[in-house]
């Protein structure tokens, strides 16, 4: 199935963003803004809610740091307990170092591989590029034609009085 | 926050537009290398050879290749272990520390201390691999089902504290560095004509294309690794430092260690980012994106460090003598005065006086004399480690076991194929790799110029920091 966009490319971070809200207004669904670069203020602008990514690393941090704490007790006072020095078989405070080293190993390796799924990142993926720019000096906003209701030319005109240095309809695969 | 550019002064210079700082740092890698480049790269890589060929000697032959002896029975290896990971501290500190604080300057050298971070850590990781002896049986360093009971490894010893932090440090600084890197891939993927250079950027790339959906959570993302990595590098020296701060020989049984340690590392690998930017800008044509003010920043953290390694300093020669302990009162006026005395002094002048010149505006805005004093503490800091290892182990309870240490050949060769490899792979990065943060250098563009910088700028917004 294929869709229909109507892309507007600018050329400065104020313009895509102030062309960005006044879409967002008329109630135009925006599919996604592509940027050079981290443009702060963007994701209030498109209406992101906030990433849920520090869940991830929240959980899976603390999963790592229970899982070898448990692990070098399992490890030092059950499975072959070895007396070092006469210290106590559950030396807990001499665990920490590692507990802790695992715990930031576990929720960093953890919270990237949820980033690179979530975002749909993988060696060998051909990325599809809204405009060749969009990583070195363009901005490109992508609106879907999502019903009847919507009309080009009237939108071409809203993205022109913010700037837009060229806009373009085109027609897109939906299945990704 | 809204328009502070009256106030702030640009990061980058020459009023830039956004094609032209990809342009600028892909530059380099888009031309063929000069000679200077090749010669530097032919000394790097004889080093290595140098380095390669003594470790394989020393690996065939045994370790007893060194100058140990059995009272000093660390020295050589561990002084380099330790400096090379104080040497990679600070590329931490400026991707991740200073990114939670918000120190915007950090984008034009982020990438190229991460870089150095990674190099550093790799030959730091050499050296208590040699010390086994057998350094193929260095994964019994890891917890791992084995046919031997299972016997598993003493996990209160510190020593295997430290394989866990410097492999944890490894994986996340390189995971950090990577992720950083993924929007320059694609910047210079989607430079390339097809062929295979776009192939492999097309690949390293994960297919990004900045859509803002990924932008946020890539913040996201940075901004939870910033944080792990900014306990983390305070954990690893702290870990280093109990190698030591664990054992009972004078001169290393001090609590003072984990932030004397820290803040060492943070002043050694300060010194050496500056060494390495110092070259680096002139060389590659980045004067616009590393400015004076960044040396000028750089040289205040190298200070401020200075100030806390002094301080430990004499902290630590008050408290030994304060201690009433005469075995700790004798280590350290053996280190002022006994036969190493030398290389105590050493350390305190590169150290505690060299960098005192740094507090003169004249000194921090003349690069060559900046260059000169990051050397002597380059110097100076790995003398500090040698002073510690060395100085408390060569006499220690019992005067009949006394002893001297002077390094091998070998060592000497070791330590000297160790910077081989970290100039050899430095060079490659700077060659293959784009060494700005384009993406983050990007986003700064417009700091400090209210009319933007080169962009047009046609209302003024909230625009945030």
């Amino acid at each position: 199935m294929t869709r229909r966009v109507m892309v507007g490319i600018f050329a400065d971070e104020q313009q895509v963003m102030q062309a960005t809200r006044a879409v967002r207004k008329q109630g135009l669904r925006i599919m996604d803004v592509y940027a050079p670069y981290a443009v702060h203020g963007l994701d209030e602008a498109m209406g992101l809610p906030p990433s849920r990514l520090p869940w991830v690393c929240f959980a899976l941090g603390l999963s790592g740091a229970a899982l070898k704490v448990w692990f070098e007790y399992w490890t030092t006072s059950v499975d072959w307990p070895v007396n070092v020095g006469g210290k106590p078989w559950d030396s807990l405070p001499a665990f920490v170092p590692i507990t802790f080293e695992v715990m930031v190993l576990f929720a960093g390796l953890s919270t990237v591989f949820a980033f690179l799924l979530v975002s749909r990142l993988y060696p060998g993926k051909t990325a599809v590029i809204a405009d060749r720019g969009t990583t070195n000096d363009r901005f490109a906003l992508v609106i879907e034609e999502a019903d009847a209701a919507f009309d080009p030319q009237t939108i071409k005109r809203l993205l022109e009085t913010y700037g837009a240095v060229e806009v373009f309809e085109r027609a897109e695969e939906t299945a990704v | 926050m809204g328009e502070a550019g009256t106030v702030r002064l640009p990061l980058i210079q020459g009023g830039k537009t956004l094609a032209q700082v990809t342009l600028d740092v892909l530059a380099p890698m888009e031309r063929r290398p000069g000679l200077l480049w090749w010669i530097a790269f032919a000394g790097a890589l004889g080093l290595l050879a140098l380095g390669a060929a003594a470790v394989s000697y020393q690996v065939a032959t045994g370790i007893g290749t060194w100058g140990l002896n059995n009272t000093v029975g660390w020295a050589f290896d561990i002084t380099n272990f330790v400096f090379w990971i104080g040497i990679g501290h600070a590329g931490t500190l400026i991707s991740a520390i200073l990114f939670l604080f918000r120190q915007r300057w950090r984008t034009s050298v982020n990438r190229s201390a991460e870089a150095m971070t990674l190099f550093a850590v790799m030959c730091a990781g050499i050296f208590p691999l040699i010390h086994m002896g057998r350094p193929w049986m260095g994964f019994w360093v890891f917890p791992y089902p084995n046919d031997r009971g299972p016997l598993w490894m003493n996990f209160r010893s510190p020593l295997a504290w430290d394989a866990f932090a410097i492999s944890t440090y490894f994986i996340i600084s390189a995971t950090f560095w990577y992720i950083g890197l993924i929007p320059d891939l694609a910047t210079i993927r989607d430079r390339s004509r097809a062929g295979p250079r776009r192939a492999v950027f097309s690949l390293l790339s994960l297919g990004w294309d900045g859509s803002y959906r990924t932008w946020q959570r890539y913040e996201t993302v940075y901004t939870l690794l910033a944080g792990l990595a900014t306990p983390l590098v305070v954990s690893v020296h702290t870990i280093v430092s109990w190698d030591f701060a664990t054992s009972v020989i004078p001169g290393w049984h001090a609590t003072i260690f984990p932030p004397y340690f820290v803040a060492g590392a943070i002043f050694s690998g300060m010194a050496m980012v500056l060494t390495l930017m110092i070259i680096a800008r002139k060389a590659m044509n980045l004067e616009h994106y590393i400015t004076h003010r960044h040396v000028d920043v750089m040289c205040k953290l190298i200070l401020l460090t200075s100030g806390i390694v002094s301080l430990a300093y004499g902290t630590e020669f008050f408290m030994a003598q304060y201690s009433g302990n005469s075995y700790e009162q004798f280590v350290f006026l053996n280190r002022a005065m006994g036969p190493m005395a030398w290389s105590y002094w050493t350390m305190v002048s590169c150290n505690v006086l060299a960098p005192q010149f740094l507090w003169f505006k004249r000194v921090r805005s003349s690069l060559p004399a900046v260059f000169v004093i990051t050397i002597f503490i380059n110097i100076g800091m790995w003398f500090e480690r040698f002073v510690i290892i060395v100085t408390s182990l060569h006499r220690d309870y019992l005067p009949s076991s006394w002893a001297s240490y002077t390094p091998s050949p070998i060592e000497v060769a070791t330590l000297l194929g160790s910077f081989g490899l970290f100039f050899t792979l430095f060079l490659l990065f700077c060659r293959l790799l784009p060494v700005i943060a384009i993406a983050e250098v990007k986003g700064v563009l417009q700091h400090g110029h209210p009319s933007g910088g080169g962009q047009p700028r046609h209302e003024e917004g909230s625009h945030q920091e």
